[in-house]
């Protein structure tokens, strides 16, 4: 294959190291502020990045869907050298669930024409419902090959590392497929300066749910409601010390008040 | 709406139902007494699942396909042959993502996920999902007709025998996949390990990037062994290659809940918080005073892993 196309699904999320909130009227996520590109996203785009640059040709396009227009994550893929991006911002789709995320999503790949390879993360930083991927793979007839951690391309086809719980496996897969990468697949590079500027020129077309014609969207279409929402019970937080050099006693003392040693 | 009828995506490892499965099928036939266990293989662990509540077992024979595709599309023949499930159940994993995944699609159903309780409280089925690391509990409830896909959390129920029969297995036949089951399994690479399961100990000491580099890992390694415990590791250092994914304590790893746990040179990143707030004794030490993880410490160290722990392994030693 001389020319390898691929599309990477990127979510852009609140600063996961700001304390997350809920939308006291619907009980969301809050999303209203600024967003930032999914850290397990950057793996996604990285691993493209590389498939493209072996093939000797192609391109990275990126599909989104996020509130109020959001493109700061968006932008920040593309100045790691993605080609371009599709996304999909739409008050109406407040509330979907992954199901209706993934038959968006799917629709924006068609909208590009499709891909060789469609690639997603394990599961986003915010929600982690860790579905997406998979969905959009049987919503486009695609095979699908999820928790890949090491994969290449030989002669047309997709060798993968899938992760188990037991190790990995060996799989091979016919294109175009789709895959979800683990975090530590690939080592993300750092946007350059010139990278970061040539981004701000690269085309991100915008689009409603209605353009896609997916219907229904938002609580509509969502299987689901959000019906009590309660704080969990803390954990009280016990002794704290300062090492004095001789705490690792108090260690040694507290298992042999378990009875472990 | 009643749970007449439940189904539950059941694993093997080793010839025997996986821990998660057991939990899953003992929470099943408190909800409904007409419990089917749906299992990729021929369906040999038919007397364990009964034992545990499964009144059916649907026997899946997957060959080198991945489980999601196989399985979902095997599970929708039988759906649309007549015997359609109010509730199916998955455990929070690999392929129970996948194949919850697939099926959501081909049944236009939605799914939730992550979930660590259910209930049918009569006019609606509602789980019970932590977020925010824990620290806040969502109940949703599903709306419309089922059959309603959840996945849960391991160690959300306590697995206990029913003492119930062999199920009965029926096998069931993958359908032609075309273009979605061109991937193929070939070859299986288990990594080993020593000691107790990771999941299963008393005791597990973890270990984070506070150690710094790889080789410090061996610390971790050391006093898990000295306590007879097992070795974890924060996502951390997974992803920086340090450990195999299979030492991973947290959202995307392992549950566990030991007697105690002792986290060195661990922040207690929400990722990891999940994954062992549920240890009845935590032992944290870090050098940041401010770091998450001392808020759920019944012991905290502010001290350096690289001091403290050789003291511990030397004290240990000694006795």
């Amino acid at each position: 294959m001389s020319l390898m196309n691929v599309i990477v699904c990127v979510k852009q999320i609140p600063d996961p190291a700001a304390p997350g909130a809920l939308d006291g009227a619907t009980n969301t996520l809050k999303r209203d502020g600024k967003l930032i590109l999914d850290d397990s996203d950057a793996y996604g785009v990285e691993m493209a990045l590389q498939l493209v640059d072996k093939a000797g040709g192609g391109e990275v396009a990126l599909i989104s869907m996020a509130p109020n227009g959001e493109t700061a994550g968006l932008r920040t893929a593309l100045a790691m050298g993605a080609a371009k991006g599709v996304l999909i911002s739409d008050p109406a789709l407040q509330g979907s669930d992954a199901l209706t995320t993934a038959k968006i999503l799917a629709a924006a790949v068609q909208r590009l024409g499709g891909a060789d390879l469609i690639i997603g993360a394990t599961e986003s930083s915010d929600g982690y419902t860790g579905t997406v991927p998979e969905q959009m793979a049987e919503l486009l007839g695609l095979p699908s090959v999820t928790f890949a951690k090491k994969v290449s391309v030989e002669g047309g086809a997709l060798k993968v590392d899938r992760q188990t719980e037991a190790g990995y496996d060996e799989v091979t897969c016919a294109l175009p497929a789709l895959i979800s990468v683990t975090a530590g697949v690939v080592e993300p590079r750092y946007p350059s300066f010139k990278g970061i500027m040539a981004a701000k020129s690269k085309p991100v077309e915008e689009v409603t749910a209605a353009d896609l014609n997916v219907t229904p969207v938002g609580w509509a279409g969502a299987g689901q409601k959000i019906s009590n929402v309660t704080q969990a019970e803390a954990r009280q937080a016990g002794e704290v010390i300062e090492d004095d050099g001789e705490t690792f006693g108090k260690i040694v003392g507290f298992l042999e008040n378990l009875k472990v040693i | 709406m009643a749970l007449n009828n439940i189904w539950v995506f059941a694993q093997a490892a080793n010839g025997a139902p996986t821990s998660a499965t057991l939990e899953l099928l003992t929470k099943a036939r408190s909800l409904s007494s007409n419990v089917t266990a749906f299992i990729a293989g021929s369906g040999a662990e038919a007397a364990v699942l009964g034992e545990y509540g499964a009144t059916a077992v649907l026997a899946v024979e997957i060959g080198k396909s991945l489980p999601g595709v196989a399985i979902a599309s095997a599970l929708k023949s039988v759906i649309d042959g007549g015997n359609t499930p109010d509730l199916i159940m998955f455990p929070q994993n690999t392929e129970g993502r996948d194949i919850m995944s697939r099926l959501s699609v081909k049944l236009d159903k939605t799914v939730l996920t992550n979930n660590i309780d259910i209930a049918d409280s009569g006019d609606g089925v509602t789980v019970q999902t932590p977020i925010f690391g824990g620290n806040t509990l969502v109940s949703t409830t599903f709306t419309g007709a089922g059959p309603y896909l959840a996945a849960f959390r391991p160690k959300s129920f306590a697995a206990e025998s029913a003492g119930g029969a062999a199920a009965a297995v029926t096998a069931v036949a993958v359908p032609d996949l075309g273009a979605t089951g061109s991937a193929q399994v070939v070859a299986v690479h288990v990594e080993e390990t020593t000691g107790p399961k990771l999941d299963e100990a008393n005791i597990v000491v973890a270990g984070g990037r506070g150690l710094g580099e790889a080789s410090s890992y061996a610390m971790v390694e050391e006093l898990a062994t000295l306590l007879k415990g097992a070795p974890g590791a924060s996502r951390a250092i997974v992803d920086a290659g340090w450990v195999p994914y299979s030492y991973q304590v947290g959202q995307t790893g392992k549950v566990v809940k030991p007697t105690i746990y002792i986290a060195a040179g661990i922040s207690g990143a929400t990722q990891h918080m999940v994954g062992m707030k549920g240890s009845k004794n935590i032992i944290a030490i870090n050098k940041d005073k401010e770091a998450p993880i001392f808020g759920v410490a019944d012991l905290g160290i502010v001290g350096d892993v690289h001091k403290v722990l050789p003291q511990i392994i030397a004290a240990l030693k000694a006795r």
